[in-house]
């Protein structure tokens, strides 16, 4: 066991069997570059950033700074969401009952200088830079997987190093825009935050090596092995009355950047994917960028009707043609809607294009890529089918028995059978493959929401 | 196909509210998702954007697809049975199979119309989508009865089940106990005298006025009940012409029985359609067939004379009666199985065990397969109870900040 300073760095392995490997259409080319564009419209969208209750500190026209704070929480006012560019304000944009949807801010010249934040010398100050420059927005906290509570005693920090979602581009993409310097510097900051581990979860093409003062695991395995979650679980599990933080790579070079007293880093490599994209590709980019100059020319000519979708199948959002790139800001899928399809008796279908994990389908066999769309394929039912979620869910949780405790409202098993651990996007997979149709994430969403309802 | 589909967008605002049909909406959907996969797509947020191309449907079909070899050979058997019984020599392969399937034929419909009548009623009541269950519900139903069971006892009992045993906890994915097995029991407790004896097992009608009438005093009865009423250690089952049943004859199953369980070989045809497309559990039936196996050898190892059935070897218990047809067909229900890994196991084996457990000890009924599927139905959510609370257990003991 080499030790470098004063940490002991692990070589530790983590194997995970169970999961969801799909082979859809679209994926990107290995050695795929990434290609600049330019980025004239971004977006904040206070909805990417559950528990935190937004407050606007903009209008309309003001000229903004890469770095300015846009909007702050209600509840922890130290808490920032801030402009990735640098421009003016196009459009503070409201839903129903003056709910804020989206702040647009449009690239312009301007003189104002990104803030420059103090350097973090103790865990306060260390909190507040992370709540000031933005970053604590992405990062998350379990339970409940929220932005987290600046000053909150965080047993360890996991960062997700590899991404196993379907068509997700590796992770070390990103070394064009961070360097080990700035993963070191971000490592040392969090390691300010928590008393616990800093723990980095990689993928075996990982090639920065050890990053000092951090644990670094070696995770190998299908969706969902890339979750922070499934990480933990493994790891360290989350117990009732801990805290623990989850961040992707691009989060902690970012924070390493502003640790270290650099400009605030807000591109990002965004992957064009998908089997209505024709020309997958690798786009560098900015966060919160507008979808239509990313997609254009990239998508096939066909006159079906399609989805885009600002991350991957499992865990995105719809974001439509004129929408932007939600966080966590590195994926861009287009499928076909599918909703001016008649498939004439398509649960008899022996079709190889089928997509399934259900033998029963050739396709199943078959070494092939599949084009999935947006339907259901089916009717929503009650559970029925039993082991169906165990499959593709490597931790050691009982979803079913979660799923109806939460069903239910039964706040005393929700926290018995590990509500704690979990995040919607665990839920992922075995939403894809549920029988039933049942809305896996949602359920889990609603279950984490209304837990913290009620024991705040 | 254009035409159909053309069919149904014209009819549609009929049943569509304030359409003069509305009251039957849920017919409408049903054959509509049945002809066409339904065109609902994802939400745009908070969900998955694909789904796998499985659904209930097709999941329930293969369930009917793999009972087929079983109903197919139980069309034989009946046929071949009342050949025998009417003492021919010949056995015109069609003949028999048109036998069977005008005996079956009003059975199955039967089933079907009742089960499914009341299963459109309530999804119309409750303004749900018709769910898929009964489709197996209803074959299942005439396999697992005598051949000839009255149509209006059938019509009852099928009643009976969905009503009491599935509706009133709400329907498909939440009934405690298995529904076939409910109307199958409700059948043997209600009317005693046309489940069981030596006649009723072999059929002797002329349906549509075809096959021969059947002469009095023929014994018919199967080899479980000519086990029952044996003493001795010395046990010779015997077909309806006297010949002689071995464990071959019974694996293949040209025996008397309830219709569509007798043959151990087309089960096992199933068993192959089921676990090879992953509806129903390995766990399951290797657990069933294990404990079954366990309890046989247990029974055969201190056999005596006051229970005959004990004189049985443990691999002749698992072909004879409805044991087989049990392990692969009802066992492994998944709605009223034990739904967790470890939980399969132990309900499994448990099946196998009471039924070999009942129907050696209990000379009051010969056959224990149905009993215990519908024991361990009841005892599934208590072996899921404690398999979760081992989960639970084990991540209390990991907490080390006290609450």
């Amino acid at each position: 066991m080499p030790i470098i300073g004063h940490y002991h760095i692990k070589d530790m392995k983590l194997k995970l069997k169970k999961g969801l490997k799909l082979n859809i259409a679209g994926g990107l080319m290995p050695g795929t570059q990434a290609i600049e564009t330019g980025v004239g419209l971004c977006a904040v969208i206070p909805d990417d950033f559950p528990g935190f209750m937004p407050k606007v500190c903009v209008h309309d026209g003001d000229m903004v700074a890469a770095g300015t704070p846009l909007l702050f929480d209600k509840k922890n006012s130290q808490v920032k969401l801030v402009s990735p560019i640098s421009g003016r304000i196009r459009s503070i944009v409201r839903g129903e009952r003056r709910k804020i949807m989206r702040i647009e801010i449009e690239t312009a010249e301007t003189d104002m200088d990104s803030p420059v934040l103090p350097t973090p010398t103790d865990r306060t100050s260390a909190n507040n830079l992370l709540a000031e420059s933005g970053l604590l927005a992405f990062i998350r906290q379990r339970p409940y997987d929220i932005v987290p509570t600046p000053g909150d005693k965080v047993r360890d920090i996991f960062v997700t190093a590899l991404d196993t979602a379907p068509l997700a581009a590796s992770m070390s993409v990103f070394s064009s825009i961070f360097t080990k310097t700035d993963y070191t510097a971000g490592v040392a900051l969090l390691r300010k935050i928590t008393d616990g581990k800093v723990y980095i979860c990689h993928g075996t093409d990982w090639q920065t090596g050890a990053i000092d003062g951090a644990e670094m695991v070696e995770v190998d395995g299908p969706h969902p092995a890339g979750n922070a979650g499934v990480q933990a679980a493994n790891i360290a599990p989350v117990n009732k009355g801990e805290t623990i933080w989850t961040l992707d790579l691009p989060t902690l070079g970012r924070i390493g950047r502003i640790a270290a007293g650099k400009a605030p880093e807000f591109r990002t490599i965004a992957a064009v994917v998908g089997p209505e994209v024709s020309k997958p590709a690798l786009i560098e980019t900015i966060i919160g960028a507008e979808i239509a100059p990313l997609i254009a020319g990239r998508l096939d000519s066909t006159t079906h009707r399609r989805r885009i979708i600002s991350g991957n199948v499992l865990t995105g959002d719809a974001v439509g043609a004129d929408g932007f790139i939600r966080y966590p800001y590195r994926q861009i899928t287009v499928i076909a809607e599918g909703d001016d399809k008649d498939e004439f008796m398509g649960w008899a279908s022996l079709s190889p294009s089928k997509m399934s994990e259900s033998p029963s389908f050739p396709g199943h066999f078959l070494k092939r890529k599949f084009r999935p769309d947006a339907r259901l394929n089916g009717g929503r039912r009650a559970m029925i089918m039993s082991g169906q979620y165990d499959k593709v869910m490597p931790m050691d949780i009982l979803p079913e028995y979660l799923l109806k405790a939460i069903m239910s409202n039964n706040i005393e098993d929700m926290e018995r059978l590990g509500i704690y651990e979990v995040a919607p996007e665990d839920f992922a997979a075995a939403e894809y493959v549920d029988t039933s149709k049942l809305p896996l994430q949602q359920i889990v969403r609603d279950g984490l929401d209304y837990i913290r309802k009620e024991l705040e | 196909m254009a035409r159909l589909r053309n069919f149904l967008d014209k009819i549609k605002p009929n049943f569509e509210p304030g359409g003069k049909l509305h009251a039957f909406h849920s017919v409408y959907d049903g054959f509509e998702t049945f002809l066409y996969t339904p065109r609902t797509t994802s939400a745009p947020a908070g969900a998955v954007h694909i789904h796998d191309s499985i659904d209930a449907k097709r999941t329930m079909i293969i369930v009917v697809m793999a009972l087929m070899p079983c109903f197919f050979f139980g069309m034989y058997n009946t046929g071949y049975q009342h050949w025998l019984a009417t003492g021919a020599t010949e056995f015109p392969f069609w003949s028999l199979m048109l036998y069977g399937f005008l005996t079956i034929l009003p059975r199955v419909l039967v089933a079907y119309v009742v089960g499914l009548g009341i299963e459109f009623a309530f999804a119309q009541w409750r303004k749900e989508e018709i769910q898929e269950g009964f489709l197996v519900t209803g074959i299942l139903v005439p396999m697992i009865c005598p051949a000839e069971v009255p149509l209006w006892m059938l019509a009852v009992a099928v009643a009976f089940a969905v009503v009491f045993a599935k509706e009133v906890f709400g329907g498909t994915g939440y009934n405690v106990m298995n529904v076939a097995l409910v109307t199958r029991a409700f059948l043997f407790f209600a009317y005693p005298a046309q489940m069981s004896g030596d006649k009723v097992y072999v059929a002797g009608s002329t349906p549509f006025g075809f096959g021969t009438p059947v002469p009095d005093g023929f014994s018919g009865a199967t080899p479980l009940g000519q086990i029952a009423t044996q003493a001795g250690p010395d046990i010779t089952l015997t077909g309806i012409d006297g010949s002689i049943i071995d464990t071959w004859q019974a694996f293949l199953g040209l025996i008397p029985g309830s219709f569509g369980e007798t043959s151990t070989l087309c089960i096992l045809i199933g068993a192959a359609i089921l676990l090879t497309s992953g509806i129903a559990s390995w766990r399951i039936i290797l657990s069933v067939i294990a404990g079954g196996l366990f309890m046989g050898w247990i029974a055969n190892t201190f056999a005596s004379p006051l229970y005959p059935a004990s004189y049985i070897p443990a691999y002749d218990q698992l072909l004879l009666g409805g044991f087989a047809f049990a392990a692969v067909f009802m066992a492994t229900d998944p709605v009223t199985a034990a739904r967790t890994t470890t939980g399969k196991y132990i309900y499994g084996f448990l099946i196998g065990a009471i039924a070999i457990v009942i129907r050696t000890y209990n000379n009051g009924y010969p056959e224990g397969a149905m009993l215990a599927v519908l024991l361990m139905n009841c005892f599934a959510p208590l072996i899921d109870y404690c398999v979760v609370q081992a989960n639970i257990r084990r991540r209390m003991k990991r907490v080390t900040v006290k609450p």
